[in-house]
């Protein structure tokens, strides 16, 4: 791993499979980010209501931050060194360090101290993953995933968001691909890492996977009348933003998934994939009409507000992705 | 959803950046395509964020009245709740909260409000002089 190839930037959908995406793909192994993100089973769905973050339940529609990372080693038996830091300025200098060596690393930000995000969009977020590839005068040169063009960061405003405290902390996460293994059985990985979703997602209990698409769609139907009209337009749109906001790829990482049975599909020859890629991608549009359904809500003036179609849309939505589980089960 | 189908609604939280995400091409392949936003994303996040400024104008009148102190301002401001400000300052919420009572506010000191005013993104005089800021 000692030839350094010029670093090449790319738009990618989601931060953390865009960074392992690009780390692998510039340290020799070429993988799209909906096969990293489908090897790691970077989908999930949770919604955990006695958990709160800025008085909004907490709702994941991939899997807990550093879960790629970590799941794409074990599948794969690639391996990545990565480090934490106490101290500030031995993160910084090891930085520097690496950027002189030409080596390439990916770091854990939070989005708050990110300077180059829209102000609308910043955030206590923590676990906001960016590549850096090189340096000018006092600005990193950062490959953000989810930015189209290269930007630039001071090294001030990089060590605040290295260092920002909180839930999620980064702790100066610092981590770079080490070890590639000569061959890889990708078929055996795709077939491991599906089958995994599958029953993650229509076997865990409440208030995971497929059950927790619909405990979710329950309790919102029960809010009706029960709670303020602010607060429920409020749920309704956390619900969406965690769904579609920058991050995601749209559809709450579906559309992404059904890229990657897709592409699964013709690697391992097996067009059932490619069947429960169709799938996937109609529920993928049924979250997206969701989506447009909690909109129109949070948009009306009224305050009658009626839930029972959110409801079941989102039932919908569950039905349809537990089609594709059976199928991928099946087949 | 296809790729002639993806919204391209350039909406302003956005600030002109474009978002990448999976569509379906023509002969019904994944792709990778680009967007300038769609509507829904720019309803929820302003309706988000429309009820921080409700909470900082509310709090900024009780500022005034001597009821609260800038700090909580300025935590709505910075799109924060009362647990998220303790975490991001790494205090407990007991202390953050009381910060927000004035007369322990008056008594802070000088590191402290550089630590909130590191914060919050502002001179520290924003927060002592609050009154001439609004």
């Amino acid at each position: 791993m000692n030839d350094r190839p010029v670093f090449e930037h790319k738009h990618f959908a989601h931060c953390e499979s865009g960074v392992v995406s690009s780390l692998l793909t510039h340290y020799g192994l070429s993988l799209s980010e909906p096969m990293v993100f489908g090897l790691a089973g970077g989908l999930t769905f949770a919604y955990l209501p006695f958990i709160k973050i800025n008085g909004m339940p907490l709702l994941s529609y991939r899997m807990f931050p550093k879960s790629i990372i970590r799941g794409i080693q074990s599948r794969l038996g690639v391996k990545f060194q990565s480090k934490i830091y106490r101290n500030k300025e031995q993160a910084l200098a090891d930085l520097n360090r690496f950027v002189q060596d030409g080596q390439v690393v990916g770091l854990q930000t939070s989005v708050y101290w990110l300077p180059y995000f829209p102000p609308e969009m910043r955030f206590q977020f923590n676990a906001h993953n960016l590549i850096v590839f090189g340096k000018e005068n006092d600005e990193f040169l950062i490959s953000d995933p989810v930015v189209d063009h290269v930007v630039k960061i001071k090294s001030e405003d990089l060590q605040n968001a290295r260092f920002a405290k909180g839930t999620l902390a980064p702790k100066g996460y610092l981590y770079y691909p080490v070890f590639i293994p000569p061959s890889i059985d990708l078929e055996a990985a795709i077939r491991k890492s599906i089958k995994k979703t599958v029953n993650m997602m229509s076997r865990a209990p409440v208030p995971f996977g497929l059950r927790g698409i619909f405990f979710m769609a329950d309790r919102i139907e029960k809010m009706g009348g029960r709670k303020e009209p602010r607060y429920i337009k409020l749920f309704l749109g956390h619900i969406v933003r965690m769904q579609e906001e920058i991050g995601t790829g749209g559809g709450g990482f579906r559309f992404m998934y059904a890229a990657f049975l897709q592409e699964a599909s013709d690697l391992l020859q097996r067009p059932i994939l490619s069947e429960a890629s169709s799938k996937m991608t109609e529920a993928g549009d049924l979250w997206r009409q969701f989506a447009l359904a909690c909109a129109k809500v949070i948009k009306s003036k009224s305050d009658q507000i009626d839930l029972n179609p959110i409801a079941d849309l989102l039932r919908q939505c569950g039905e349809a992705e537990k089609r594709v589980y059976r199928m991928l089960a099946s087949g | 959803m296809k790729i002639k189908e993806i919204p391209q609604d350039s909406i302003k939280t956005l600030g002109g950046e474009k978002k990448a995400l999976y569509a379906l091409d023509e002969n019904g392949r994944y792709t990778t395509a680009t967007t300038t936003g769609w509507e829904v994303e720019e309803i929820v996040l302003l309706d988000a964020l429309a009820d921080y400024d409700r909470k900082a104008e509310e709090a900024r009148q009780r500022v005034l009245k001597n009821r609260t102190s800038p700090i909580e301002y300025f935590m709505y401001i910075r799109r924060m709740d009362l647990t998220t400000l303790a975490q991001a300052m790494g205090l407990f919420k007991w202390q953050v909260k009381r910060h927000l009572k004035p007369e322990i506010f008056r008594k802070l000191h000088e590191p402290v409000l550089q630590q909130y005013a590191d914060l919050f993104r502002i001179p520290i005089r924003a927060l002592l002089h609050f009154e001439e800021g609004s």
